[in-house]
């Protein structure tokens, strides 16, 4: 007859996974890295003249080396700059101070007004790192929310759920205008 | 009470502890799941900005990521009190980065070369020169991907 085998001693075995748990646990961090994605404009040619846009067409946002706002040459505040920037790109009343659209065919939204409006964003060399990224968070709120609006209108749903086809759809009409300058260098450093 | 007074105290049997490795090993599993390897240590301290328009970075392996900050107190007689870039390990100079971004592309698989993204992981006291130094040296490398590195966090009143 075989033999009871005796039970195996398994409380040390708890002690081995705490030992590769703590190791885990420090090794590893739980942070996902979020933030806000941007796409530079290839390198000029030094022999290439950038591309005249006419002044109705240009927003220009500027940022000093104290932070402070200047939207086309009048102190502004960072809490209008999204009303101020969705009124530009939007320009639903069709001003004659405001951007030019052309109607252009869009794959499944048929043929849209698409604003030429560019948003020029300049800052000094003293700017905070800090004001930049709330400034590029307004206009990317401004972008989203109308964006969001488009996106609800025509396919009832937020701009988030689209498909990929909507949502390309949705980023040819409404593009990321944003042009940066080079920075000025009254701040130094 | 005779029959009582000759036995000794009871003694307590011992617990069971085959299902506490069971136990620790779930918890070992899940944070192996949730979590993600430290790629290197870092030397310069980061409070990153915050925004309420954040998305969460995709896809992981192909980002290289550049540090910007003040260096660390035990750093600071080797490196200054400057905000400094680092760049894996060890902190460099702005012109280094052409070559970071070389070896980094290098490193990736060829068919997926052109979604590599470049995070800036930048202090939030960081002054913009520096930043647009290090952009207009990413335009030179052909970086074009970037991706501004921030906390979620609500509007700023």
């Amino acid at each position: 007859m075989a033999r009871k085998t005796p039970g195996l001693n398994t409380s040390s075995m708890s002690d081995i996974s705490f030992l590769l748990l703590a190791f885990f646990l420090m090794v590893s961090n739980i942070n996902s890295d979020m933030g806000i994605a941007r796409r530079l404009p290839p390198p000029l040619p030094e022999d290439v003249k950038p591309p005249e846009v006419r002044e109705r067409n240009i927003f220009v946002v500027m940022v000093n080396k104290d932070d402070a706002l200047l939207y086309n040459n009048e102190w502004g505040r960072i809490e209008n700059l999204k009303d101020r920037a969705k009124e530009f790109l939007g320009n639903p009343n069709n001003l004659p101070n405001l951007p030019e659209k052309t109607d252009t065919e869009i794959p499944g939204l048929g043929i849209y007004p698409v604003s030429k409006g560019v948003i020029s964003l300049r800052n000094d060399r003293g700017t905070s790192y800090d004001m930049y990224l709330q400034v590029q968070n307004e206009l990317t709120a401004a972008i989203n929310e109308m964006r969001d609006e488009l996106s609800t209108t025509r396919f009832g749903k937020h701009y988030a759920d689209l498909n990929e086809d909507q949502r390309k759809a949705v980023e040819t009409a409404i593009p990321v205008a944003i042009s940066e300058a080079e920075p000025t260098k009254i701040g130094g450093k | 009470m005779a029959r009582f007074t000759g036995k000794k105290a009871k003694e307590t049997p011992a617990l069971n502890m085959g299902s506490m490795s069971d136990i620790i090993f779930m918890l070992l599993f899940f944070f192996m799941v949730i979590t993600t390897m430290r790629e290197s240590s870092l030397y310069v301290k980061i409070i990153p900005p915050q925004g309420s328009e954040v998305t969460k970075l995709e896809k992981k392996s192909l980002v290289s990521y550049i540090n910007v900050g003040v260096p660390l107190q035990d750093q600071q007689k080797k490196y200054g009190t400057e905000p400094r870039i680092q760049l894996n390990d060890q902190i460099s100079e702005v012109s280094d980065i052409i070559t970071f971004v070389e070896l980094e592309r290098n490193q990736r698989p060829e068919a997926d070369r052109p979604y590599i993204t470049t995070a800036i992981k930048a202090d939030k006291q960081v002054r913009m020169g520096m930043i647009s130094d290090i952009k207009q040296e990413l335009r030179k490398a052909g970086a074009l991907k970037i991706f501004y590195n921030a906390s979620k966090g609500g509007k700023r009143k």
